[in-house]
């Protein structure tokens, strides 16, 4: 057989990224069997892994991991382009961009829940200014709002919490030692 | 109990300021945006004529005639209710106190109204 002329070598990296990502892609797919009230409020159990890849491993490797969760969760699901899959890919790039931001804090005073909470208002707002400018023109999508907001407190306190408990646990990374994760932050 | 405070550790000092903001965040929203709909004002017909129209702010009572007897009209701040009518089936009574912009009460035997207004009413008329 002939050798292919483009040879994709994989780097450990892809490798961990492809890890979480998948990771994250079976939470929202377990996430989309659970039946709930409204459309548009969900535990959001993907931004688990986002938050631990944050905050072990960067910003930009968080970036890649939540767009290729949307991507192939969409995918996965059938939603692939659908409204749906909009509405998460709008959520999922200003959460970034706010965690971007976030992760700035001082890590001492701000711990995971705090990126955590910031996140999910992020996402809500990002799916609602687009579902306001495209989907529903009408100020009447944001008659929901409060149920929303109070949503992404609720589960932005589990996350996080849920977050904060794994990094705890997870083992110190093998590169830098101890204190990986506070390394990371503090870049 | 130990397994809650387990998961209290978790948090940090800015993250309980966080979760104060997020509720607060929760409070006002819900608060300006669910807001619509609070009357400011009562306006109580007889025989198809405005007989009185009076301010949802503080209490009193209008006594209003009708061709059976005398309608009474209960008003509290934010809302009122027709506390006594003559009408034979009392729908009007048991209505209880109207609290929303645009709800109306109907005394129809004794051609009583009580309607409140202001705010932003849920609907302003309707067509047949």
């Amino acid at each position: 057989m002939t050798p292919s002329t483009i040879e994709i070598v994989p780097t450990a990296e892809d490798g961990r990224i492809a890890r979480l990502a998948a990771a994250a892609i079976v939470l929202s797919i377990a996430e989309a069997a659970i039946p709930l009230p409204l459309p548009g409020v969900k535990p959001g159990l993907a931004n688990i892994v986002i938050l631990i890849v944050l905050l072990r491993w960067g910003w930009r490797d968080a970036v890649w991991v939540a767009l290729l969760r949307v991507f192939a969760g969409s995918l996965l699901l059938g939603q692939f382009f659908a409204p749906g899959f909009f509405l998460a890919l709008a959520g999922s790039v200003t959460s970034l961009a706010v965690l971007g931001l976030a992760v700035h804090l001082p890590p001492r005073w701000f711990g995971p829940v705090t990126l955590s909470v910031l996140a999910a208002f992020a996402h809500i707002g990002g799916q609602l200014v687009l579902a306001r400018v495209w989907l529903v023109p009408h100020d009447g999508v944001f008659y929901l709002v409060p149920v929303f907001a109070l949503a992404a407190t609720v589960f932005g306190l589990v996350n996080g919490l849920v977050a904060a408990r794994l990094l705890r646990e997870l083992p110190p990374l093998r590169e830098s030692g101890a204190g990986a994760s506070a390394s990371t932050v503090s870049r | 109990m130990r397994r809650w405070l387990e998961w209290v550790a978790l948090l940090r000092p800015g993250d309980a300021l966080t979760l104060v903001l997020a509720l607060g965040v929760c409070a006002l929203s819900a608060a300006m945006l669910w807001r619509g709909g609070a009357p400011d004002k009562v306006v109580v017909r007889a025989g198809g004529q405005v007989f009185a129209e009076a301010g949802l702010s503080r209490a009193q009572v209008i006594e209003v005639p009708g061709p059976l007897g005398i309608t009474r009209i209960e008003i509290e701040p934010g809302r009122a209710r027709v506390a006594s009518d003559p009408g034979p089936r009392q729908y009007c009574v048991r209505q209880g106190w109207l609290t929303r912009s645009g709800a109306v009460a109907i005394c129809a035997p004794n051609e009583v109204s009580l309607t409140l207004a202001g705010g932003a009413s849920d609907y302003d008329s309707l067509n047949y």
